[in-house]
């Protein structure tokens, strides 16, 4: 191996192109199954990546080889097998587009049957959306209204070619590339994501978002994303996930990192309804996702996810209180029917003095599918004055699901005030019974009351998700009424 | 070598003195196994993640005493509930002492584990209830290997014991370090009715490990009442394992409450077998300096109709560490269940440390759960009301103390006990009190 060098690559390279053909109508070139040095190499070289990067994939791929799956979740599957699946997969319609006409208009109609028609979006009240479709981002719009205020909101490896100094200042920094397993597949192995920096003092104009879906059978997503708000800065993102049916199971181990320096605020919000399974339980996505953030001096984050998609979640969007009255946020409603299984919650990191958090969380499950809490509070010796505040509330539809809340409180300054509570019910008979009587039907009256239980998450999604994640919840509960 | 090693190996010698035959060896071969295969926790355990036993295990620990200890009465009469006539049951350095125990087989057994294990007039009981309730955690298993002494309490149908018992273990200090495991089997038949106070006390600055066991049982509609009083030097610690199993309409209460000791973990596990049981756990933990007090609790609530609660306090000063890591458990057919868990702490000083983790674990759907935690300071403005009306400062922070632990003390129903655990707090917080709760 040791004399391996570019050259021999960029041969191996050229023979192996399109040696195993294409998956779908879309034409996108896909790296054979499996896992080993050159296949990093490789994406790296494919996404034509300087040196620097190319040593940081392969750092972690040694980590990460060295490590072993995590099993503490209260989560059980079949676990993936990672020489069985292909790590690089991008639509092939290259170069990139001016225009949305010269998109291929096949991956158009996909978007349309997902409901995100880029025509209308583009119109809509000013959101910018950066098209992921299997890895590589194939539109962009609003750039220029972006470019203006001096935002750059582009893809991972594009940022990576064109801002490798913000990259690699920030890259890894949040989310070390040792810090877990998936993580440190993630930073081995990434094919895209999204990459945003918000210049000092600038308020994003509008809400930034991605779409991100699964198209390719067999394929692993990795996304990577990394957004970083400079002093005084604010930016509302959002990310939103669809996957179509598939068979076998998807793994997706995505890393978010969110850097927001002195006095700058991000609004991080995920509505994620991945292909979850059928109703035996058969299929569906992996989701292990790491996602954290860090604050500087009264800096703020605040996560908000509505989780209604995937078999298997293991996810605990975090928040580094690094800087003096910095503060976190955690608002999150995940909802798990049939046999899904969902490990998800937060941290909160206190480290810095009158920092303050508040999680608030809401578990929905029926069917057979098992759903805990899992969170973390801690308080360093130094965070004076630390304030948290958690609930986490849990509604259980029928005996065949689980309901689960393991809490982590570590306290040590004497100044910390922390509160949790958490509670259990189910949908009560008489609440069903008065909206019977006034016309509206049992599957009616849940969506209701769910969306009730629920409110104080929705709450805090920008509106046209909240929308969304309503239909949504009711989807993801149709027929789980006995 | 090691403590592990060297306990494994003096099972050897153990076996040759005690009876080989009886029934319960097969139970103690097998105990012995399971400590050798898992050993001591260790940090990696997720149940033992804030709670290392490191310090406590490298010791050099002496596990049989050689010679029978004594203790005038005069200077452990402290140690009693002296004020009110009780059952006694006494062990010095973990032999029975008849001369300060007051047992009966009047109608009720209060008696001897060695005799139980023994005597054929008690082997029914015995067959029926013993290790039945104990987990096959490593140190429950390493206490039933060496389980041949502790309490033996039996309150057949229909009987009210008329005054409490008090287990009570010294330790004298005669060895540098001593293991002690005593292993305690209670059991209250239909609609009996009991009220236990527990106490482990070593009288010297020498090192005493107590592991402990306490099987309860708790037939149909009966009562048990438990006080632990954990108020040991700061060279003592303690491992309690105490589980009960409960059936139909039985009321189950323990208090703990933890002022002494260098490191308690109290692995308390409250079985309900049974429907309409009603499960008590009520604690109150004050600590200092190097302290170090861990409350593990487990409610499995297995039939449906039953109801627990939980209620913790603690109150954390210099250097200590409080842990309490509360799990409740609904399996399916549990519907109904109303569960509830309330965990406050308040810290005193900067070096003092809580980690708390309650956990809820549900699979019925028709239940009332609710967990609470808190973590926060005595608030400054009722110290201030109390200041401004002249309470000094220290006697204003006690009186808030003292509020904030009233509903755990309130519940106690040996009135004597109550006067005597409101001293201690008073003494361990340092003030003379002139008031009575």
């Amino acid at each position: 191996m040791s004399k391996y060098t570019e050259d021999d690559l960029q041969k191996e390279l050229e023979t192996k192109e399109y040696k195993y053909g294409f998956y779908t109508d879309i034409k996108s070139d896909t790296f054979p199954v499996g896992l080993n040095e050159e296949v990093v190499i490789a994406i790296s070289k494919k996404k034509e990546e300087p040196e620097w990067m190319t040593k940081w994939r392969l750092e972690s791929f040694r980590y990460w080889k060295e490590m072993i799956e995590p099993e503490w979740a209260n989560v059980h599957y079949q676990k993936p097998d990672f020489q069985a699946i292909s790590y690089y997969s991008a639509p092939n319609s290259k170069p990139k587009y001016d225009s949305l006409d010269e998109v291929d208009p096949e991956l158009l109609e996909t978007f349309k049957k997902l409901g995100i028609s880029i025509d209308e979006q583009k119109k809509l009240a000013g959101v910018a959306v950066d098209i992921v479709m299997d890895s590589v981002s194939v539109a962009t719009t609003f750039k220029k209204t972006l470019a203006e205020k001096g935002i750059i909101f582009c893809s991972i490896s594009e940022a990576i070619k064109e801002h490798p100094e913000l990259v690699k200042k920030y890259l890894g920094t949040v989310v070390p590339q040792r810090d877990n397993f998936y993580a440190a597949l993630n930073s081995a192995v990434f094919s895209d994501g999204s990459f945003c920096y918000i210049p000092k003092g600038v308020r994003c104009p509008m809400e930034l978002s991605t779409y991100f879906r699964i198209n390719q059978a067999g394929t692993g997503q990795f996304e990577r994303t990394l957004v970083i708000a400079d002093e005084g800065s604010y930016v509302s993102y959002l990310e939103g996930c669809t996957a179509p049916s598939r068979d076998e199971n998807q793994l997706h181990a995505a890393v978010v990192e969110l850097i927001a320096l002195d006095n700058a605020e991000i609004k991080y919000s995920t509505v994620q309804n991945w292909y979850p399974g059928n109703k035996e339980g058969k299929g569906g996505v992996y989701n292990f996702v790491t996602k954290r953030g860090l604050c500087e001096k009264n800096a703020k984050i605040s996560w908000t996810q509505v989780e209604t998609g995937s078999a298997v979640t293991w996810k605990y969007p975090s928040c580094i209180l690094k800087g003096d009255n910095s503060i976190g946020e955690f608002y999150s409603i995940a909802v798990t029917n049939n046999f899904q299984q969902a490990d998800t919650g937060t941290k909160m990191i206190h480290l810095g003095k009158n920092t303050r958090s508040t999680i608030i969380s809401k578990g929905i499950s029926a069917g057979q599918s098992q759903n805990s809490y899992r969170g973390l509070v801690q308080i360093s010796p130094r965070a004076e004055n630390a304030r948290n505040f958690s609930q986490c509330d849990s509604l259980l539809m029928g005996n065949k699901c689980g309901a689960h809340t393991f809490p982590y409180i570590e306290t040590k300054n004497k100044t910390a005030k922390i509160e949790h509570e958490a509670t259990t019910s189910k949908i009560g008979e008489d609440q069903i019974f008065y909206c019977n009587q006034r016309g509206i039907d049992t599957e009616k009256a849940i969506a209701l009351i769910v969306n009730g239980f629920s409110k104080e998450v929705l709450n805090k999604l920008p509106m046209e998700f909240a929308v969304e994640a309503q239909k949504l919840l009711e989807i993801s509960l149709e027929g789980s009424v006995g | 070598m090691s403590l592990k090693d060297k306990l494994v190996s003096s099972y050897l010698a153990f076996e040759d003195y005690i009876d080989a035959d009886s029934h319960i060896h097969e139970i103690r071969n097998k105990a012995i196994k399971t400590f050798e295969n898992s050993g001591f926790p260790s940090k990696k355990d997720e149940a033992w993640k804030y709670t290392s036993l490191n310090a406590i295990i490298k010791e050099d620990y002496c596990i049989f005493p050689k010679k029978e200890n004594t203790v005038e009465f005069k200077e452990v009469k402290k140690y009693f509930l002296h004020e009110i006539d009780t059952y006694k049951i006494v062990f010095i350095d973990g032999v029975y002492n008849s001369f300060l125990s007051e047992t009966t087989h009047d109608k009720v057994d209060v008696c001897l584990m060695s005799s139980a294990l023994s005597k054929p007039k008690y082997k029914a009981v015995v067959e029926n209830y013993f290790n039945k309730a104990a987990k096959e955690d490593s140190l429950t298993s390493l206490n039933t290997a060496f389980a041949k002494e502790g309490a033996y309490i039996f309150i057949p149908k229909h009987r009210e014991v008329e005054k409490p018992i008090e287990i009570i273990n010294f330790a004298t200090g005669n060895e540098a370090a001593l293991l002690l495991q005593p292993r305690n089997l209670i059991v209250a038949e239909e609609n009996a009715h009991v009220q236990i106070i527990e106490r482990h006390q070593s009288l010297t600055e020498n090192a005493v490990f107590t592991n402990s066991v306490t099987e309860i049982f708790a037939e149909k509609n009966s009562s048990i009442d438990y006080y632990k009083v954990q108020n040991d030097n700061q060279s003592a610690s303690l491992i309690d394992n105490t589980f009960i199993s409960q059936k139909d309409g039985s009321n189950v209460s323990v208090h703990t409450f933890s002022f002494g000791g260098k490191l308690i973990r109290n692995n308390l596990n409250f079985y309900q077998k049974g429907e309409r049981v009603n499960s008590t756990l009520k604690g109150i933990t004050i600590i200092e300096d190097k302290q170090h007090v861990d409350h593990s609790t487990l409610v499995n609530h297995i039939e449906p109709n039953c109801e627990s609660h939980q209620d913790y306090k603690g109150i954390f000063a210099g250097n200590s560490t409080g842990v309490f890591n509360g799990r409740i458990i609904v399996e399916k057919e549990a519907q109904k269940t109303d569960a509830f868990q309330q965990n406050n702490n308040i810290l005193i000083d900067d070096k003092a440390t809580i980690n708390s983790k309650p956990q809820l674990e549900i699979f019925a759907d028709d239940v009332k759960c609710s967990h609470g935690c808190t973590i926060g300071q005595l608030d400054e403005e009722a110290m201030f009301y109390l200041q401004t009306r002249g309470v000094r400062k220290k006697e204003a922070q006690a009186l808030l103390m003292f509020a904030f632990a009233s509903n755990v003390l309130e519940s106690v129903k040996i009135h004597e006990l109550k006067a005597r655990i409101t001293k201690l707090i008073a003494k361990k917080i340092g003030v003379n009190l002139g008031f009575n709760l």
